[in-house]
């Protein structure tokens, strides 16, 4: 990962050399964090990399400034960590969750700038500057999207934790698509595991097409 | 003595519904926080250090370049020099850091020197097994003389590999100590008893350990114990004096932390010119890694079979230890006795389901059988679309219809359960339990509902914490009973206190009260009643709180069901591919609380079964000894396209119903291997030896090279 180079324009990027070095220093780093996972040792070591090395990002943390669920949120990573681990463990979103780890299993899916990703297979600099939903933003207990509300509706969840996952990417496939044929529903889905065994609550849900309204903010 | 039941069918508002699961919105708009998503302040995160060696003796261990590292802020050996490791994956050290990333270098720096030593992984090569051992051996009748007079008789060598419980939630918990006060956010399925087992192994009170799990990601048998990295975790906590969360990686949650035990055989069976069983005999073998197997309970269902011989021998092998598996050992059985039963009748000629009939009086619920046979048959139009094996259809694309039986006992396990009435109304439940996806929480809610006659949402269930009265382990299909006898009993208790202050100011007894709608009225005559709020107001001043037990008096649960599967398969016989295009599941379970998640495990065990018998295996490297599937890329699992059709008919109603609450998570699981190996035999008219049914073991099957050694 050392010496990893970024060719992303900084405006499209959303950070700059200068705020990556100003990020070199220890105090601007503790802003954006919420759960201690990070603390000044790290700051430390990011501020002992070599200033010459202005052409490359990391590996220490890279200050950087995306949108997660409308809200805007600066904060400081290093450029080996994921979209899914930046968003569970330094800004506490932890409706994705983390399963296989490496792009199999679907359920860390969320949408950037409104399409369907897995997070576990992103790092989360890539993300600079582009909007992040989760399936927290898509709606919450007392306001249900009509995806979520659905999966309720159908039972399509047992112990829930595949569940954000299939959600993200059920509203994503309804709202490309209001009435999915079967290989357009296995290409929306078939990216996605459940180890309860809810598909057939799943396919309900689809088959419901309730998909409408899913924003990229 | 105080009368405890089920109310009557046509006085259930809510036993028997179809209300949707109360944690449904929680979960699927992800604000659900389970153990893995904690994060105390000042969190830190752990890793552990795995060994690469099947087998082999730790020389030397080197942790110095480790703890020199920043973020590093404790580094814990948990296995030392002239440590002897027995399988690939066995924990060896952890370390705590300030970030997961920090915690993964960490442990990139500990130096291990391994002295490698010889290992076993194949436990289908009984011959080859250093270790294999004697474990069982019965015999009944004369089956040596039942086989030399029989009319028919099979012989075939059987076997399905071991497997993972692949948990998406992976094993760990999040320990934080506040002094000498120790609380755990444990990925569990035993809320009320694994205080004990922390407190244990950390030299503490029982007392002082709170355990906590509102919700989690999936057990299916493995979670029942701290495991090591719970205790682990609770040392890297106490000395790095912060809280700290372990989470196994994919790779170990695939490889330690829990599979399915192996199971081969050699089996014969006879019958008569009527088709009646007459003799079995099977030697069976198999494997849950070190420790070896227990004797398989062969014949399965049929366990009169007279005139049979069993024998068993375990095959320890360098593999992590097996943990209980939905309904275990029972899948194993069921398709080690089904497949040779089918290609049995296909000997003598007879239709399998005509076969089975005419031998269920070998089973122990004859009348149960008989009556789920008929109606699956139906579902499945099997009359008109059952074909002997052998007929081809043009074409590469064959289908198949295969059937089997299965059984569990399910009786509620103990449970104590805390009902409140409040002055105002207010009804709580309070219970050690846990859900753990099966949809407790909920259950427990319909009963408070019930015997209150109140809504949903007019009830509160507090369950995952081990401060609440103590419930048993979510295991065996053990939970509903015990949590639906112990509320049920404890509310009613309450609502009969209720009674007694409310009767004088109805002019009536307590015992001609009934709770319902929402009301408190004289039973036959609702005018004389009063709203649950004003009832509730007459108890006085301070809540009622009474608990109630399981066991316990009154007929509230039993155990004991069969259920019957139907496959229907398509197989592609030139790539082998199998496609499941329908399965039928007919199941009894007493009395069901809640129809639609009673379906819902039906559903998930059909889709399980499918997982298990096409495409989930543990596959070991024989030269290293470590897994080579230890993913989700490579070990597969049913995918939302690999599932055909679902249909589940639920026995319910009169001669059901009055058994009881009778558990249901094992039994769906148990028959879809056998069911599906069947369909795939009569689709192509030869047997595959082996689950899971992948597209080389059915080419081999139909090139001749079916049976495993």
């Amino acid at each position: 990962m050392k010496g990893r180079r970024v060719t992303d324009d900084a405006k499209r990027s959303g950070f700059s050399r200068r705020s990556f070095l100003r990020g070199g220093a220890a105090g601007a780093l503790s802003g954006g964090l919420t759960t201690g996972l990070l603390t000044g040792e790290t700051a430390s070591a990011a501020a002992a990399t070599d200033p010459e090395a202005t052409e490359t990002l990391g590996p220490g943390p890279v200050e950087i400034e995306l949108e997660v669920n409308g809200a805007t949120r600066r904060l400081a990573v290093e450029p080996r960590v994921t979209l899914l681990d930046g968003l569970r463990d330094r800004l506490d979103v932890t409706g994705p969750k983390r399963v296989c780890d490496r792009g199999t299993c679907g359920a860390c899916t969320v949408l950037e700038d409104g399409r369907p990703i897995y997070a576990c297979s992103r790092l989360m600099i890539e993300s600079a500057g582009r909007s992040i939903t989760t399936v927290e933003g898509l709606g919450s207990p007392d306001a249900m999207h009509d995806v979520q509300q659905a999966f309720v509706d159908h039972d399509a969840q047992q112990c829930g934790y595949c569940t954000p996952g299939f959600v993200v990417a059920t509203a994503a496939l309804l709202t490309r698509n209001a009435a999915p044929s079967e290989p357009e529903i296995e290409a929306g889905l078939g990216g996605n595991f459940c180890r309860c065994g809810t598909y057939k609550g799943i396919r309900a849900v689809v088959a419901g097409g309730k998909g409408g309204g899913v924003s990229g903010g | 003595m105080a009368d405890y039941s089920w109310p009557e069918a046509d006085r259930r508002a809510q036993i028997g519904a179809r209300p949707a699961r109360l944690d449904g919105p929680v979960k699927s708009t992800g604000f659900a926080k389970y153990p893995s998503d904690q994060n105390p302040d000042g969190l830190l995160a752990a890793k552990i250090l795995t060994c690469p060696h099947a087998h082999a003796r730790i020389v030397g261990i080197d942790t110095s370049a480790a703890e020199a590292m920043p973020g590093v802020r404790v580094v814990h050996v948990i296995q030392g020099e002239g440590s002897e490791i027995q399988w690939a994956g066995d924990e060896v050290a952890a370390v705590a850091a300030v970030t997961e990333d920090l915690a993964r270098d960490a442990l990139r720096a500990i130096r291990v020197d391994y002295e490698v030593l010889p290992h076993f992984v194949t436990e289908e090569d009984r011959d080859g097994a250093p270790g294999a051992r004697p474990a069982g051996e019965r015999a009944e009748g004369d089956p040596d003389a039942a086989f030399a007079t029989a009319h028919r008789a099979v012989e075939r060598t059987l076997g399905m590999p071991q497997m993972a419980h692949m948990c998406l939630e992976p094993h760990g918990q999040v320990c934080s100590w506040d002094g000498d006060e120790l609380e755990v956010h444990a990925s569990t399925q035993a809320v009320s008893t694994l205080a004990g087992q922390f407190a244990t192994e950390l030299g503490l009170p029982a007392s002082q350990v709170r355990i906590r799990t509102e919700y989690m990601g999936g057990g299916f048998g493995s979670k029942f114990s701290p495991d090591r990295w719970g205790i682990v975790g609770a040392e890297l906590a106490r000395k790095a004096g912060a809280p700290v969360k372990l989470f196994l990686e994919r790779d170990q949650e695939v490889t330690v932390a829990g599979s399915r035990p192996s199971a081969f055989a050699r089996i014969r069976a006879a019958a008569d010119e009527r088709g009646k069983l007459v003799a079995w005999d099977s030697d069976s073998w198999g494997s849950g890694g070190l420790p070896g197997t227990g004797q398989t309970p062969l014949p399965y269902v049929f366990s009169r079979l007279p005139n049979r011989r069993t024998r068993h021998t375990s095959v320890p092998t360098n593999l992590a230890g097996s943990r209980a598996w939905r309904a275990p050992n029972h899948p194993q059985a069921c398709f080690l006795t089904m497949a040779v039963l089918d290609d049995l009748a296909d000997e003598l000629g007879l239709d399998p389901i005509d076969f089975l009939e005419r031998n269920l009086d070998l089973t122990g619920r004859p009348d149960t059988y008989r009556e789920q046979l008929a109606i699956a048959a139906e579902m499945a139009s099997w009359k008109e679309r059952w074909q002997p094996r052998g007929r081809e259809r043009e074409g590469a694309l064959q289908r198949g219809l295969g059937v089997s039986v299965h059984t569990w006992g399910g009786r509620g396990h103990s449970s104590n359960c805390d009902v409140t009435v409040h002055p105002d109304g207010a009804v709580e439940a309070r219970i050690g339990s846990q859900d753990i996806g099966t949809g407790t929480r909920t259950i427990v809610a319909q009963v408070l509902a019930e015997t209150f006659g109140l809504e949903l949402h007019q009830v509160r269930v507090s369950l995952g914490d081990n401060v609440y009265p103590q419930s048993g382990p979510s295991g065996g299909s053990s939970t509903v009973g015990g949590v639906t006898a112990s509320t049920r009993r404890a509310a009613q208790d309450a609502l009969r206190e209720v009674l007694v202050h409310v009767a004088p100011r109805l002019e009536a007894e307590p015992e001609q009260l009934v709770a319902g709608g929402g009301r408190v009225f004289v039973d036959g005559d609702s005018s004389r009643g009063m709203s649950w709020r004003e009832a509730a107001a007459q108890i006085g001043g301070a809540p009622i709180s009474v608990q109630g037990r399981n066991p316990g008096p009154g007929r509230l649960i039993s155990s004991g069901v069969g259920g019957v599967q139907i496959a229907e398969v398509e197989v592609d016989v030139d790539t082998g591919v199998v496609h499941v295009e329908r399965m039928i599941a007919v199941q009894d379970c007493g009395l069901i609380i809640n129809r639609r998640l009673a379906e819902s495990q039906v559903y998930g065990g059909l889709i399980m079964g499918v997982g298990y018998a096409l495409y989930e295996e543990w596959i070991p490297d024989p030269v290293s000894g470590r897994l080579l599937n230890a993913d989700m890329e490579f070990y597969k699992l049913a995918g939302l396209v690999d599932v055909g059709s679902l249909e589940v008919h639920m026995m319910t109603g009169p001669g059901y119903d009055e058994r009881g609450v009778i558990g249901l998570g094992e039994p769906p699981v148990i028959s879809p291997g056998a069911a599906i190996s069947n369909a795939v035999a009569n689709a192509i008219g030869v047997r595959v030896p082996y689950l899971p049914l992948t597209p080389d073991r059915v080419l081999d099957a139909l090139a001749g090279r079916g049976e495993p050694a």
